[in-house]
This record gives C-alpha cells, sequence and structure tokens, in this order.
C-alpha cells in the first residue's frame, strides 16, 4: 500500500541537467511548489576530490547506476531471443543528483539547422524517392532559429568556451564554418590544445580543412555565470570523462544549477527516490508513485509530472505507466519507443615516433573538423545519406587503458615478455583519430518492454531491438579512411585495423549517446511528445531530454538536451499555466 | 569465518610502499627472516602463488623493466576478489543464463570468485612448473574468459593508485612516466611539444592526505 503524501504543484523525475534546469526555470520564475525525485543520492565535493581513482571510477563505473538493480535488454532483430546487458559496455548511464551531467566529458556543441529538418533536408538534396525504405527519419517540429536564444542561454550558464565559425552570418576565421549563425560569440576563449589536437590542426589545415577547437563546458578561464555562480578555469588533470570534477571546472548540475536552486522556497530534492510510475486518470496525471531505498511505498500527488529521466528511463515510465500507444515495428503503427538511435563512431589508432605526453587532458579537450560532416561532402554515389565529424580528442590517457597498444601485426601474443617490451616502447606514442557519425533512425530499430527480464523491484526491463545497417558500416569505413589520410599528414602512421563490420555489440563503449523513443514531432500520428516536449495525449506530462530527438545528430547530446529544456519551460510557464489542461502546440 | 591464509613474499622482491599498503591490513604484517608474510582477504596461499606465477608470465619481470610480482599484483588481485566485485554486487545477475552471441559480453552466471577458483583448478601446479612450462601452459587457454580477466587485471594491478595494492612503490608508473594523479596541469598541456615530459609521480594519498573510501574495502 502507498503512503500518500502531501501534493505539490509539480513533480520532476530525475535529478539531472535537464530536471534541475526545469526545476530552476520554475523556481525562480514561479511561485510553485517544485518537488525533484532523484533515485541517487548527493555526492559532495570531497567526493570528487579523491575520486581521482581509475579502478574504482573508471575500472567499476563508481558514477554510474548500478547494473545489477536496472539495465536494458537487449537483441539485434525481431526474431532473436533478447538478453540483459549484464554488466556496462557500449554506454553508461549516470546516477545521482546531477545524474550523466556529472560524468560527461564536456563537449557543448549546437546542432545545426538542417538537423532539426532532416527529412525534409534529405528529400531536398537527393530526391525523395531516393531515400532508402525503412528509414524513420523525421523533422523535429522545432527550428535551429527558434532555439538559437536557448542554445545562447545554455552557453552562458555553462560557461561553454570556443570560436564562433559564422557570426550572424559571416564566416569567421579559426571557428567551424559549418555551424549554424550564432548571434553572440561563445562566453568563453577556447580551452587549450594539447600536442596530439595541435598536430590534428596543423594538418587538417595544411589539407585545405577547417579545424577548430571542440566547444567546451569546461571553463577555459574563470567564469561567473548571469546566476551568479563562480567556478575557476579547468586545470586539464586529465579524470575529466567518468568522473566528476574535482574543482568545478567542468559544468555539472551539482555545481551549476544546483546553488541557484538549493535555497529557493519552493523547491524540495527528494534523493533515493526511485520512481515506478506515473499515475494518471481520464488523461490527466495524477502523480507519481516510487519506493525508497528501504522498499517503502509512496504516492506524491502532483498536478503536473515532469519526465527528465535520461533516455531510457523516460521511455520505460512511459511504458509502465501505459501512457501512449507503443510502437509496433511489425506494421509501423504507434510511436512510443519508435526511432531508438545511438552513435556512429570509429576510432582510427594511429601511432606516432614522438611522445605525445597524453595523460593531460580533459574530457572535451580537443580539435575536430565538421568538414565531412552532414552530407557537405557527399556526391550521393557514396552509398550514404550522412557522414559525420572527425575529432582528435586529448581526454586525458591512463595506462590502464592504454598500455598493451602496438601496432597490430608486430607481437605474436598479447601478453609476456615481448608485448611488454613493445607496450613500453610505444606507451604514449598512440592515439586515437574518432569519427562521430550520424545515426539515422530506421524502422526496425525500437525500444519496448521486455517479456522476461525484470529490475530489482520486479518490473520489467527496456529491451532495445537494435542493429547496424550497411548504412552505418559505410560511414564508418568512409570515416576510417578520411581518418587515415589525416593521420598520414600529421606524421603519424594509422594501424592496419580496420572499422568492423559487425553487429551492434553491447559490450563496447561507443558513446552515452542514447536518443529518441518519446520523439518530438508536429503531430500525435509521428511523435510522442508535441513541438514542446508537452505529451500528446496526457497535456499535463512533459517529457524532456534526449528520448525527444527523432534521430542523432553527430554532435554531442547535451547542449541541444538544455536549450529544448529552457524552450520548453517558457511555454510551460508563459503558456500551459495560464491555461492548464490544454496543449500549448 | 575461514581459517586466515597468509601468503609469503621474499622481502626483496616488495619495496616500503608496500609495506606501508601492508600495514594497513588487520591482520598483522609479520617479517621473518628475508620474507614478508601477507595476509590474504580471499585468495588460499596455495591459490596466490598460483595466481602470482601466472600474472608474472602475463607482465614478467626482464629486461624492459619490473614485473607483476615487484607490483604487489596479486595483492590488487586477492583484494577485488574479497570485495563487491568479486561476488558480482555490480553486476546484473538475474537468470535466465543464457548462451548468446559475443556481441552480448559475458553472459555466464559464474562471479569473478568462481572464474579465479575454477581456473586456478585448471592450472594445477603451475607455480611449481618450469618458466617455459607455464608459457606453454598459458598459451593453451589465452582466449578462455579466465585468462582475459587474469590478464585484464594484471594491468589494472601494474598500473592502479597504490592504495588498492598494486602498483607497489610506483613500479608501474615508473616504468613508462606516468606521473599518477596532478592537481593540474594547466601550464603544461600546450608546452613540451615532441618532447617526452614526466613529472614526478603523486597518489591519491599524496595529494588528498588520506585514503578514501574504496570499493573494495565495503562490507558484505
Amino acid at each position: 500500500m502507498a503512503t500518500p503524501l502531501k501534493p505539490v504543484d509539480i513533480v520532476i523525475v530525475g535529478g539531472g541537467f535537464t530536471g534541475l534546469t526545469m526545476a530552476k526555470e520554475l523556481c525562480t520564475r514561479t511561485n510553485l511548489s517544485v518537488l525533484v525525485l532523484e533515485r541517487g543520492r548527493l555526492r559532495t565535493a570531497m567526493e570528487y576530490a579523491s575520486s581521482m581513482d581509475h579502478i574504482d571510477y573508471s575500472a567499476r563505473f563508481r558514477m554510474m547506476q548500478n547494473i545489477a538493480d536496472e539495465t536494458i535488454a537487449h537483441r539485434h532483430a525481431m526474431r532473436d531471443r533478447s538478453v540483459p546487458v549484464r554488466q556496462y559496455g557500449s554506454f553508461l548511464p549516470g546516477t545521482g543528483v546531477g545524474g550523466a551531467g556529472e560524468h560527461w566529458a564536456g563537449h557543448a556543441y549546437r546542432f545545426t539547422p538542417e538537423f532539426f529538418r532532416l527529412r525534409s533536408h534529405l528529400g531536398e538534396r537527393f530526391g525523395a524517392a531516393r531515400l532508402p525504405a525503412g528509414l524513420a527519419v523525421q523533422d523535429w517540429g522545432v527550428t535551429y532559429d527558434e532555439l538559437e536564444s536557448h542554445y545562447w542561454r545554455a552557453e552562458q550558464t555553462l560557461g561553454v568556451g570556443g570560436k564562433a565559425g559564422n557570426l550572424r552570418g559571416q564566416i569567421v576565421d579559426g571557428g567551424d564554418p559549418f555551424e549554424g549563425p550564432r548571434q553572440q560569440e561563445y562566453p568563453l576563449p577556447p580551452c587549450k590544445s594539447s600536442y596530439f589536437s595541435s598536430l590534428f590542426a596543423d594538418a587538417t589545415r595544411q589539407l585545405g580543412f577547417h579545424p577548430s577547437v571542440t566547444p567546451s563546458a569546461l571553463l577555459s578561464e574563470a567564469y561567473t555565470n548571469p546566476d551568479g555562480i563562480v567556478r575557476p578555469a579547468c586545470l586539464y588533470c586529465g579524470y575529466c570523462s567518468g568522473f566528476g570534477c574535482m574543482v568545478g571546472a567542468k559544468a555539472q548540475p551539482s555545481n551549476t544549477i544546483l546553488p541557484v536552486l538549493q535555497d529557493r522556497p519552493g523547491f524540495e530534492l527528494r534523493t533515493m527516490s526511485w520512481v515506478r510510475r506515473v499515475l494518471h486518470k481520464s488523461g490527466r496525471v495524477t502523480g507519481v508513485h516510487y519506493s525508497d531505498e528501504e522498499g517503502n511505498d509512496f504516492f506524491q500527488p502532483s498536478a503536473i509530472v515532469v519526465l527528465a529521466s535520461w533516455t531510457l528511463n523516460n521511455v520505460r515510465l512511459l511504458l509502465l505507466s501505459k501512457i501512449g500507444t507503443p510502437y509496433d515495428a511489425a506494421s509501423g503503427k504507434g510511436t512510443l519507443g519508435s526511432n531508438l538511435t545511438h552513435q556512429v563512431q570509429s576510432g582510427t589508432r594511429v601511432f606516432f615516433d614522438k611522445p605525445l605526453n597524453a595523460f593531460m587532458g580533459g574530457g572535451a579537450v580537443g580539435t575536430r573538423i565538421s568538414d565531412f560532416d552532414g552530407d557537405r561532402s557527399l556526391t550521393g554515389d557514396e552509398g550514404v545519406l550522412r557522414l559525420g565529424s572527425i575529432h582528435a580528442a586529448s581526454q586525458g590517457d591512463r595506462p590502464i587503458d592504454t598500455f598493451g597498444i602496438v601496432p597490430s601485426g608486430t607481437v605474436s601474443a598479447n601478453w609476456g615478455s615481448e608485448w611488454k617490451a613493445a607496450a613500453v616502447d610505444w606507451y604514449d606514442r598512440t592515439a586515437v583519430i574518432s569519427f562521430i557519425g550520424e545515426h539515422l533512425a530506421w524502422l526496425q530499430n525500437f525500444m519496448d518492454l521486455d517479456p522476461t527480464y525484470t529490475d530489482k523491484v520486479g518490473d520489467p526491463l527496456l529491451r532495445f531491438t537494435l542493429d547496424w545497417t550497411e548504412h552505418e558500416h559505410r560511414q564508418r569505413e568512409i570515416g576510417d579512411e578520411r581518418a587515415r589520410m589525416i593521420a598520414r599528414a600529421m606524421g603519424a602512421v594509422p594501424d592496419d585495423t580496420r572499422p568492423s563490420r559487425g553487429r551492434y555489440d553491447v559490450s563496447r563503449y561507443q558513446t552515452t549517446h542514447i536518443q529518441g523513443g518519446a520523439i518530438m514531432a508536429d503531430s500525435p500520428d509521428n511523435g510522442v511528445v508535441n513541438r514542446y516536449l508537452q505529451h500528446w495525449d496526457v497535456p499535463d506530462l512533459w517529457v524532456l531530454g534526449a528520448s525527444a530527438f527523432p534521430q542523432n545528430p553527430s554532435h554531442n547530446p547535451t547542449l541541444t538536451a538544455l536549450a529544448l529544456t529552457t524552450w520548453a519551460a517558457d511555454a510551460l510557464i508563459e503558456r500551459y499555466l495560464k491555461s492548464p489542461g490544454r496543449s500549448v502546440a | 569465518m575461514r581459517r586466515r591464509e597468509f601468503l609469503t613474499i621474499s622481502a626483496g622482491a616488495i619495496g616500503a610502499t608496500t609495506l606501508l599498503i601492508l600495514a594497513r591490513e588487520s591482520g598483522a604484517l609479520e617479517r621473518q627472516g628475508d620474507d614478508v608474510v601477507v595476509p590474504l582477504r580471499f585468495l588460499t596461499a596455495k591459490e596466490a602463488r598460483v595466481v602470482s606465477a601466472a600474472c608474472e608470465r602475463i607482465f614478467p619481470r626482464d629486461a624492459s623493466g619490473p614485473g607483476a610480482t615487484d607490483a604487489g599484483v596479486i595483492i590488487y588481485i586477492d583484494r577485488q576478489l574479497a570485495g563487491p566485485y568479486g561476488r558480482d554486487k555490480y553486476r546484473y545477475t538475474k537468470p535466465p543464463f543464457v548462451t548468446s552471441v559475443p556481441e552480448h559480453g559475458y553472459q555466464a552466471k559464474e562471479n569473478p570468485r568462481q572464474m579465479y577458483r575454477a581456473g586456478i583448478r585448471d592450472l594445477g601446479n603451475f607455480d611449481e612448473l618450469a618458466v617455459d612450462e607455464q608459457i606453454r601452459k598459458l598459451k593453451e587457454i589465452e582466449t578462455s574468459s579466465f585468462f582475459q580477466l587474469l590478464r585484464r587485471h594484471t594491468i589494472e594491478g601494474m598500473f592502479c593508485d597504490p592504495m588498492h595494492g598494486g602498483n607497489a612503490d610506483l613500479v608501474g608508473w615508473a616504468l613508462i612516466g606516468y606521473p599518477g594523479p596532478q592537481w593540474s596541469y594547466r601550464d603544461d598541456i600546450d608546452r613540451h611539444f615532441g618532447q617526452a615530459w614526466r613529472p614526478k609521480a603523486t597518489t591519491v594519498e599524496q595529494l588528498m592526505g588520506h585514503v578514501p573510501p574504496l570499493m573494495e574495502d565495503e562490507s558484505e
């Protein structure tokens, strides 16, 4: 029996970047009572200071959700049997206050204008008749121009450093000339460049490409944001992606959003609260059902519910709560769970004749080119519709990950004296040039509930039906060819290994960019939420985050998830609250 | 409560830092002549000798530098197996367990403790074999899940922060010039281009003034 609690105006499920950002908008602009339910705990700054430890944090995933409590099941195709992901691999869901925003790398990209109208764009570019059957790509229903000021808000809040390449339509040297037009220069200058990323910048410039320093939420200089939050500059310690920042230079919900909220009278953060269902009646929410650490059940009444619990849990909660129409891949009917995308990524291993001092770095420290991003370099005969960008990242190498990597074919075993000598010799003379490609949505890739496996409280796991298609294999092969060309121009030797043509592999890290399942669209026939992230069927339910992305743009999702959150907050506060219970679309 | 097991290591093979690490163990550290007696948390003494010998073949002390025994890799592995990792506290272990494609990763029921126990059994009197016989024996199992795990743990034990029991005297980090955790490279990341820059290594304990709570020390 669930214990009923005192009603609140708004419950936000999930205390990560999007949930706390929505809470901040609500608590600073209204007098509503806002309760954030977070399943993990609040970490202290002292914990982060002592977390520069590869074993507990990188090898044993101390920042991540306990996979023993909940995981996903996966199958490659509908005819296959699903099995659970038993240990972390292809992506890393965060937990605790701040969510994955605590351990992220800090890449703070905007998406380009065409991303938001990709279906229309591809039709214009290649002809609608030439688009392959099974392509589920859609327009978002919101445009870059509508989001531009929200991107700017997010960049100021986080303190993003970078160099504009397109300032109000003028192409600017040193920035990314292929980005959408920015109304403002970045709040801060770019981060410093490592040796590796400098070599990449020089080589790509000589090849006629357009390198620019990766836009980064690791502060390039000490910074005070518009909320008055003061944070110090990045120290490039290399314990960044997968770790919380020891000094608060990396923008995290805990150091950038939460301090604004903490003392607000209407705000409450309740940790160790595992939300199991959104409760609803006659098309309106009544609140949520959650369990605490000891397994006690509570009913938290609320007039509005905001789901902000990352892509996977947003979709799973909607499925478990029976809100919306689950996607049926056989008939193509239904929307909930459709358009599951991950990332098309490949790493080209390269070797140098000089040491790189690669232990220095930070999550978003690096240089990239967008010359092959989107379809700007394609003729239409390559067998792909979209490619991606190419990066030289200096995240800070640690030997447990990188010791033992030697040019393929040079040793007879990966252990023993011969291997050890080669590994010592090549240590710190190897790096990866990364291709980060778009993952297009396909009709056969989707999420639903698993029929067999359950979480710690007995609820069904979310199930992925996901595999690579020929399109993704071709993207990787072309990306790898471009990376090899750049490597040679850098004076490096690319390794002989080529991108795998294997099936989707849950055991190998790709990125933590899982998108879709509750996508936004201009009609309830095509998506779960409207262009303001309000649920089409239940108007007092809002669903934030990358679950709304109809497909994966090559760039990292966080800044767009934040821009969409303040876009949704404006609609909720300025329009929905004036006539509750109605669609704002 | 199991009988307390100890591993005897020649004191010449381990240095001052290791002694300090070991001194924190519950159960007194004993010095017997030239040997140091290490209290084990999970493995038996015989098992520890077998695993230690196998780690030394994976990462041998040789002309290119110190190896797994010098770094105390066995102490790292014993602690990991004794802790929550060893009993799969942080792995999804709900049934049914089914055999699946390699892209689904390790799917079996056995936890690391059980994998080690079975793997050690198969290695028999490995610690008593001649080096070339040991190498031949490992070649026979080098594609097995157990060997892959042992190899990964050996590298972890070579290059972990010494608070976890391996990388004694920072021999692993010294071998490759890794400086461990440092507060700041802000003045160095955009310098030293093309030159090896190898600052003096520090540890978490040196930076923080104490050892933070470690996962392997979590109680059952």
